[in-house]
């Protein structure tokens, strides 16, 4: 079982995301560069934070376009699990696998501190071992986190059950406080917090149960620990 | 064929907040006793300097590019094409 990490030019928490993968969850993880293709064997993706392309244009637009984008739509579309989490959450949108956008904050600042979420779906590979409406203390770091869809999008959202965490107070003006989506199939899920920076009670003052529950669901999913 | 310079004003749809201009208005223009500004709305722009055989053709052409690699998003923003002259 084994877990691609996709590295863009600019990406920072790839080695915070492999860290926990290996070293917390015992999980085989594997760094892809953004210029290269994937192997058919993975079970699982995860595109990572950062400021791609130093978030040139706008968060994750560049690196949407990139190579390996290609063979993660691939992947997508058979059911692999793929996660974004941050600028990867932004890559995703912009390259056509998640609905919606990822806006300028409402304070216009970067933000950085700790938020709660509330699982809204707990049917997604990343979510399963978590309680619907259960609360995440988890952090968020971003300056393009607010996301919007158009009305009828959002009502699409609703029905199909594509908002996987919603904040738990209005934290950036996303709309609906909506902090995580995924796809209709509910396989690809992206999300602005960080849960590769909660999972240890060493860096996570709260409570870092609930954010393993996230790397837990995927073991659940994709079968046991190497 | 000429040079071209095409400027791409990309902004949000009107119904879409833009916390840059509303900052920009209210704590700098309107703290400046500029009363009669009654809306600030910012934008990127971008210049593209493109060969064509003509105007037209370099402006349908940036469309284009715009479109296809997605450099504004249309769920949010429009743009504006011009020829610099």
């Amino acid at each position: 079982m084994k877990v691609g990490v996709i590295v863009f030019p600019g990406s920072n928490c790839d080695r915070d995301m492999f860290h926990v993968l290996t070293d917390v969850f015992n999980l085989k993880a594997q760094y892809f560069w953004h210029e290269k293709g994937l192997p058919k064997d993975l079970d699982a993706i995860v595109l990572p934070g950062g400021f791609s392309y130093g978030d040139r244009l706008r968060a994750g637009v560049i690196a949407a376009h990139s190579p390996v984008i290609k063979d993660v739509k691939k992947m997508a579309e058979k059911g692999t699990p793929v996660l974004g989490v941050c600028n990867g959450f932004q890559v995703l949108v912009e390259s056509g696998l998640l609905p919606g956008v990822l806006l300028k904050n409402n304070s216009l600042n970067f933000m950085c501190q700790w938020t709660n979420l509330i699982v809204e779906n707990n049917t997604t590979p990343f979510t399963n071992k978590l309680k619907l409406h259960q609360k995440i203390p988890i952090p968020i770091a971003n300056g393009e986190g607010r996301y919007y869809v158009d009305e009828s999008t959002l009502k699409q959202l609703k029905k199909k059950n594509q908002i996987v965490f919603r904040y738990e107070e209005t934290v950036n003006g996303s709309l609906d406080k909506i902090a995580g989506v995924c796809n209709e199939d509910g396989n690809v899920v992206g999300m602005m917090p960080h849960p590769e920076r909660a999972t240890e009670p060493e860096i996570n003052p709260i409570d870092h149960k609930p954010s393993s529950l996230i790397f837990e669901s995927l073991i659940q999913k994709i079968g046991v620990k190497n | 064929m000429a040079e071209y310079i095409v400027h791409v004003i990309i902004e949000n749809k009107p119904g879409i907040s833009d916390p840059e201009g509303d900052t920009i208005l209210n704590d700098l223009i309107l703290k400046g006793s500029f009363s009669n500004v009654t809306k600030v709305r910012s934008a990127q722009m971008l210049k593209f300097t493109i060969k064509a055989k003509d105007k037209n053709t370099a402006k349908s052409q940036v469309q284009k590019i715009c479109d296809d690699l997605r450099i504004y998003n249309p769920m949010v923003s429009k743009i504006s094409l011009n020829i610099e002259s």
